[in-house]
């Protein structure tokens, strides 16, 4: 075969090769969905987090504003220590409230940020203070049994 | 008995000095590259032969295994009521395993297969020992070019493999059954990530590359300089590239994705 005809042939071959690619990193992956440029990390305790994951997502009235970037455990208060990405665009007030929901029944959990009424904003470090635990399904359904137990022995 | 031990012994012993002469060729094969990227053409040329013709291969399969991941998913997922997570079923199976994993076996039996023969008909033909005598290095020749080749290519094909392969699953959910399209895609995205999976795929795709063009370039070195020595070798190609691409896989899994 001519070179030029091979060589057309190989670079088609390469440029679909890392079209490819550049689909699967864009509208496959995460590179092309979420990426925060400027982030503050603000912390929150938790006495349960249930099953939330680092890389979970926070959200605000539906909205996407930051990543879970680290879990840990606080051997002083015993409670789970959750360390949130939020985008600088979006500021929240001091007393913020910070729930880990469930998307759907059985879907993943992320932590779902309710801003109050303060003035002053977060700033990066802080702690938010008012948190609400994981639902956990056995507690649920403890506390069912339990009160349906108090209720027999009326 | 005896002569069975015996027997056994020296199959043994054969596998382990096959495998330091392999490893020895791969250095030597490192060692005399250098001469094929001064003279990119060679590689180019061999980048056709194994890449550019594999491409339908690819392109046929990854569609249709795409198709089957996004029928049989459905099929599943459609018992936990969770059809939405389909595109995260197709997309984490083929950019981690089926991707790197089936377009390395059609790459072994499509492209080391024929570099195994190739490189055996020229052994038996006495062009390679042509070539010493004319102090031709027939490693940098013919060995480095189709080496590095393969190298290159691989990652590339397993891609599109992929890429195909979503597709393909994207039509059959999507399009034929009807699964929302926003959650296919949505839910993939938040799913998949870039440096954990499809940085992960290509890492595999590229030491299965590399293991594949190393075997087929041995075998085809290291054959008998006979019509049946060729054949044998080719058999072998195949046979020891797909289970090595296996094997692999396991360790190569195990250690990429057992925290996650």
């Amino acid at each position: 075969m001519e070179r030029t005809t091979l060589d057309l042939w190989v670079g088609m071959f390469v440029v679909a090769g890392i079209g490819a690619l550049v689909m699967l990193a864009m509208k496959v992956g995460n590179l092309g969905t979420y990426n925060v440029a400027e982030t503050y990390q603000v912390h929150a305790y938790f006495a349960n987090i249930g099953g939330l994951k680092p890389k979970a997502s926070i959200r605000s009235a539906g909205v996407l504003v930051g990543r879970v970037t680290e879990i840990t455990l606080d051997t002083e208060r015993y409670e789970a220590n959750v360390v949130m990405s939020l985008d600088k665009r979006y500021q929240f007030p001091k007393d913020t409230f910070a729930n880990i929901l469930t998307s759907g029944l059985l879907g993943e959990q992320y932590i779902g940020l309710m801003p109050g009424g303060d003035s002053e904003m977060l700033k990066n470090g802080e702690v938010v203070k008012q948190t609400q635990s994981a639902m956990v399904l056995e507690d649920l359904i403890g506390k069912f049994i339990y009160s349906k137990a108090a209720e027999t022995s009326k | 008995m005896i002569n069975t031990i015996r027997a056994i012994g020296h199959h043994i012993v054969n596998a382990v000095w096959r495998i330091g002469v392999a490893s020895r060729f791969f250095f030597l094969t490192l060692r005399y590259s250098g001469s094929s990227f001064r003279r990119f053409d060679l590689v180019i040329k061999e980048l056709f032969a194994s890449g550019v013709m594999s491409l339908i291969i690819i392109v046929v399969a990854g569609l249709f295994v795409g198709m089957v991941l996004g029928l049989q998913g459905y099929e599943t997922l459609k018992r936990y009521g969770s059809e939405s997570a389909l595109g995260v079923m197709v997309a984490l199976g083929l950019v981690r395993e089926l991707g790197p994993v089936m377009a390395a076996l059609l790459f072994a039996s499509r492209a080391g297969s024929a570099m195994t023969a190739e490189i055996g008909l020229m052994k038996a033909t006495e062009q390679i020992s042509a070539m010493e005598m004319m102090a031709v290095n027939p490693i940098a020749r013919i060995v480095a070019p189709r080496f590095w080749a393969g190298v290159i290519s691989m990652p590339l094909l397993a891609a599109m493999f992929s890429a195909v392969g979503i597709f393909g699953g994207y039509l059959v959910g999507v399009v034929q059954i009807g699964v929302d399209e926003g959650s296919f895609w949505s839910q993939m995205q938040a799913a998949v990530d870039f440096r954990e999976d499809i940085m992960n795929g290509i890492i595999k795709s590229l030491v299965f590359g590399t293991v594949v063009t190393v075997i087929a370039l041995f075998e085809g070195f290291d054959a008998p300089p006979t019509a049946e020595g060729v054949s044998g070798a080719t058999t072998r190609t195949v046979v020891t590239s797909s289970l090595a691409i296996l094997m692999l896989d396991f360790v190569l899994t195990a250690i990429m994705f057992r925290g996650a």
